[in-house]
């Protein structure tokens, strides 16, 4: 099978890349190309996200595009093999989506154009290959690819420790790859596929050469890593920080994303059993991500760190709704899993957009030290309004994504785990605090006299911030836009997650 | 000797005879840089003979060619194991000559005997792919080593001097370890022929509590291991390498950093897949070369960390990876007979084709670079990617090539090889394998970064000339087009591998 669709979808950003760095010339040439070449890959995922089909009855993965015999050797099955399903139509959408906003909201770079924007559309190419791979060893392909494109789009465009923050994120994305290498080819050499589609299954029914246990916890460690899960975090908000605004949406949008859709696509789908077992330590770890950072939020001065550690919080939820997979009583729920998903792409758009905001006051304002600012309303009314839009879809009020997400993740978990998920919801209260004093300190109250002739942005800036709004009041007011799609593709997942709770509970 | 053995030897001889010929024409020749050209065009000859040696077996039912030299057991085959390391070290041997051709401006007077020792050491290991004997494995040894010697002091600078002198002598050690050894195989088994020592052992009734079934045996075959394990560099045996490799001419470092150790590869599957190759004693020489995987691979990416110039940077890099391809000797067939038996040594030979590659792109890039800049110090390489992007690029793509980092055919080969060593059950040492790689990205990431992100010390472009970028666009071309599409190469080693398990 070959619909083509995915794999233009994947090797347009790759193809724009190669052309920029090797024929375009001129850095006003360069910016429209890469801006062009990203508008189209939205537009590609808008029409692949559109084709999606989420009827019942629809096949589970489609717009299959196969080529089996790419390395045909009998002890080393590769194939070829993009498809998506109702979990990952919504990141493609999502990555496109960032990947544009990314793209044009680096307008202002003024050093190393080229090079800059050929790492910024191979790393959506990387990222989008991770979303739509369902052969493990090209998913693992295009999980390391990102790596490079990150490493110097931080390194040679980043500010403060730049070079000590790009190095701290790529060794310790390589180290959780190393252990995820590891696992891959154990369940490779067990079950003598790599296919993601029959993997669940062959895993099921065969014997693996190592414990299922510790292959479990070979290939989590880098979703782990990813996500990130306290205390694995500590890259996090480094990275985040010294990154450049572009760099620092991709990041938080879609690239914790993957640490997210991998534990749906491998850690739940694979092993359903394992999972259910440590369901405890998920919840518990989400319950301590959303604290911990919610807690340390309340400690930063920079606007970028203080946003960076509220993504470590948020993906506590995704965390909590995931460990709702173990069930009450034999019956489980897709909220929970819904939930879940939901705050990966609601988590995607909300803190791009705040990453995206904090860049444009960072370069009309030239600082992100919460003391030094204030007043800012004032100067930049259209931001400031932006800046209050993201914060409470941030600590999510209703009509937000960040709500839907939010109350399914604890609709989900509150019947499994009372106690804890009464224990994070007070991470709710501590975000809806720390988003309001940020707001409050940096753009209202006295202000500093040297902000006294700032910019606010001008409306050609404001293009993304819109379509990101509307990407998240859509979601807000009309869930089942992405409800649907993702309950197509979670279903098949909670029944084999009902066949083990029912198991167990016998 | 027939016509037929003379046929079955003809890569070499070409080989040799081209070697020779580059000096006779030195002697009446004038524009020294024809030189180059000669030697280029001329390694036709070999890749040639050997193109119809393939093509030969290809057309026969036996899998192999035996050149008898009179007894009546081989000495001397042509397989396609044989002929895969033939391909590889033409290959490498061109690279480097084209490679070189700037840089052995250095030595003017004498580039005619730069490339005629490298053409010689080249026959040597041509001739110990297709050894079979432990008399003939040792002087085809011999062959590839004197002329190493010479080539790392061929500067006739302090350093360079210590180089040759460091090489010779250890060589000379090692040769005498590992002599001793075969002496020893030769005492307990009565013969020096490989195959017929794996009938004498088969027959020998070791014992399996003992390790290798006999102490007589364990003394020997732990000295052939240690003599083939300075060939290619392999801890505790790689004491030599970071000196000669800092001394010597950066082509020759090349040149030893992959052919040497294709060549020595070569000679250890054939011996321990041929000579004692019974499960008893495979189970053994595997655990005792994963315990050189760790070590080597271990203490070379620690210790690259440390250096300051390129060459020994590269040097400890070298050892790091002869540890990564040891990964697949120790994934003998033995430990899970019902796996795949050709996964380990086919992942060796796939491994040594994507370094040799990788390395080659690499040290292109040096040798233009610090021809240039004048220095070896990673510091020079501030800002490259300024003043020579092209070269820059070269250099980054191949450090990332030797992470393992996709789109490269480091990538797939480590893949490969790791996975060869889970289907062994050896899970552990893929895990110690893939830390160490992370490890490796610091000390190679560092000198992307010094390149990438540092301010050049002067803003002077770097140039290159055209057989030097033509040796990089090939080396690139490979370490590229095997990243994404490695099925040929691995298809070729698979076949390759073939007449060792059987």
């Amino acid at each position: 099978m070959f619909t083509g669709w995915l794999t233009a979808l994947v090797f347009l950003p790759m193809a724009g890349a190669i052309i920029l760095a090797l024929v375009v010339r001129g850095d006003r040439n360069i910016r429209f190309f890469a801006a062009a070449v990203s508008l189209a890959e939205l537009v590609l995922a808008i029409v692949i996200f559109a084709m999606f089909d989420h009827e019942a009855g629809a096949s589970q993965y489609q717009l299959i595009d196969k080529v089996e015999d790419w390395i045909p050797i009998e002890s080393f099955k590769v194939q070829y093999f993009l498809g998506i399903d109702g979990v990952s139509a919504p990141m493609v959408l999502l990555t496109g989506l960032l990947g544009a906003v990314a793209v044009y909201s680096s307008w202002s770079v003024k050093t190393r154009v080229r090079e800059y924007f050929v790492w910024l559309l191979a790393l959506q190419a990387a990222v989008m290959g991770v979303f739509t791979a369902l052969d493990f060893f090209l998913f693992f392909m295009f999980w390391e690819l990102e790596l490079v494109p990150m490493f110097f789009l931080i390194s040679i465009w980043g500010s403060g420790r730049r070079e000590y923050s790009a190095m701290k994120f790529v060794i310790f994305t390589i180290l959780g790859s190393a252990f995820m290498l590891v696992g891959i080819l154990v369940l490779f050499y067990s079950t003598d596929t790599f296919d993601m589609t029959l993997l669940p299954d062959a895993i099921a029914n065969g014997k693996l050469l190592l414990p299922i246990g510790m292959v479990f916890t070979l290939t989590f460690i880098a979703f782990a890593v990813k996500l990130p899960i306290w205390p694995l975090h500590t890259w996090l908000p480094d990275a985040h920080t010294d990154a450049p605004t572009a760099a620092s949406v991709m990041l938080a949008g879609v690239l914790l994303k993957m640490g997210a859709y991998g534990m749906i696509r491998v850690s739940v789908t694979m092993f359903p059993g394992v999972i259910s077992d440590i369901a405890w330590l998920l919840a518990a770890a989400g319950v301590v991500n959303i604290l911990y950072g919610a807690v340390v939020v309340l400690r930063q001065t920079d606007l970028k760190r203080l946003i960076a550690f509220s993504s470590i919080s948020h993906m506590g939820f995704v965390l909590l709704g995931l460990s709702v997979v173990v069930g009450v009583n034999g019956e489980v729920s897709a909220v929970g899993l819904t939930g879940a998903a939901l705050q990966m792409f609601t988590h995607g758009t909300i803190t791009g957009l705040l990453f995206l905001l904090v860049g444009y006051i960072y370069e009309k304002a030239h600082t992100r030290y919460i003391p030094d600012l204030g007043g800012l309303a004032g100067r930049m009314p259209l931001l400031t309004t932006s800046l209050v839009v993201a914060g409470l879809a941030s600590l999510g009020l209703p009509s937000t994504s960040g709500f839907v997400a939010e109350i399914h993740v604890f609709l989900g978990a509150f019947p499994v785990w009372s106690w804890l998920t009464a224990v994070g919801a007070f991470g709710v209260a501590i975000t809806a605090g720390y988003i309001l004093w940020m707001i409050q300190r940096s753009m209202f109250g006295p202000r500093n006299p040297h902000l006294n002739d700032v910019a606010d942005a001008t409306p050609l800036e404001m293009l993304p911030v819109a379509a990101m709004v509307i990407a998240i009041m859509a979601v807000g007011i009309y869930p089942s836009l992405l409800v649907d799609v993702f309950s197509s593709g979670l279903q098949p997942i909670v029944d084999s997650l009902q066949n083990v709770a029912v198991t167990a509970t016998r | 000797m027939t016509l037929h053995d003379i046929y079955l030897l003809s890569p070499e001889i070409s080989m040799a005879g081209l070697a020779a010929a580059l000096v006779l024409i030195d002697l009446v020749l004038s524009r020294k840089s024809v030189l180059t050209v000669v030697a280029f065009v001329g390694l036709a000859i070999p890749a040639a003979l050997s193109m119809i040696l393939w093509v030969d077996l290809n057309n026969q039912t036996s899998t192999h060619m035996n050149a008898d030299f009179g007894t009546d057991t081989a000495a001397f085959v042509v397989d396609k194991f044989s002929l895969f390391f033939k391909f590889l070290i033409v290959a490498i041997v061109a690279l480097v000559v084209l490679a070189s051709s700037e840089y052995a401006n250095k030595f003017q007077r004498f580039r005619a005997e730069f490339f005629s020792l490298i053409l010689f050491s080249a026959t040597g290991m041509m001739l110990l792919a297709s050894t079979v004997e432990l008399i003939s494995i040792y002087v085809s040894l011999e062959l590839t080593s004197l002329p190493l010697a010479a080539l790392a002091a061929f500067l006739r600078d302090d350093k360079s001097s210590e180089s040759g002198l460091k090489f010779l002598i250890l060589s000379a050690v090692s040769s005498a370890v590992l002599l001793y050894g075969m002496v020893i195989i030769y005492g307990f088994t009565g013969t020096t022929v490989l195959a017929d020592i794996a009938t004498q052992l088969s027959g020998a009734g070791l014992s399996a509590d003992e390790a290798f079934g006999s102490n007589a045996l364990l003394f020997g075959v732990v000295l052939v291991i240690a003599g083939f394990g300075f060939k290619i560099a392999s801890v505790p045996f790689q004491m030599w390498a970071p000196d000669v490799y800092e001394g010597a001419p950066t082509p020759v470092t090349a040149f030893l950093s992959v052919a040497s150790k294709a060549a020595g590869f070569a000679v250890i599957l054939r011996v321990f897949y041929v000579a004692f190759d019974t499960e008893l004693l495979s189970l053994d020489w595997g655990a005792v070369f994963a315990v050189l995987a760790i070590l080597s691979m271990s203490l070379g990416n620690l210790v690259a960390i440390l250096q300051t110039n390129i060459k020994r940077m590269l040097a400890y890099s070298t050892i790091a990876h002869a540890g990564y391809l040891m990964v697949g000797l120790a994934a003998v067939a033995a430990r899970t007979p019902e796996a795949e038996a050709v996964a380990g040594p086919s992942g060796v030979l796939f491994y040594l084709s994507g370094y040799a590659a990788t390395n080659l792109a690499a040290f292109a890039a040096i040798i233009a670079i610090s021809n240039r800049v004048g220095s070896d110090r990673i510091d020079a390489f501030a800002g490259m990617s300024r003043r020579a992007p092209y070269l820059a690029g070269v250099l980054a793509f191949a450090l990332v090539s030797l992470i393992g980092v996709p789109p490269t055919v480091g990538f797939m080969a480590k893949m490969y090889i790791f996975g060869a060593a889970i289907n062994a059950n050896l899970e552990w040492l893929a895990l110690a394998g893939v830390i160490n790689s992370v490890v490796s990205v610091y000390y190679y990431l560092r000198v992307i970064k010094v390149m990438y992100l540092q301010e050049p010390e002067d803003e002077s472009r770097v140039r290159s000339g055209v057989p030097m970028k033509l040796a990089i666009f090939v080396a690139m071309a490979g370490t590229g087009f095997f990243g994404v599409y490695p099925t040929p190469l691995i298809e070729l080693a698979r076949s390759a591998v073939g007449v060792l398990v059987s």
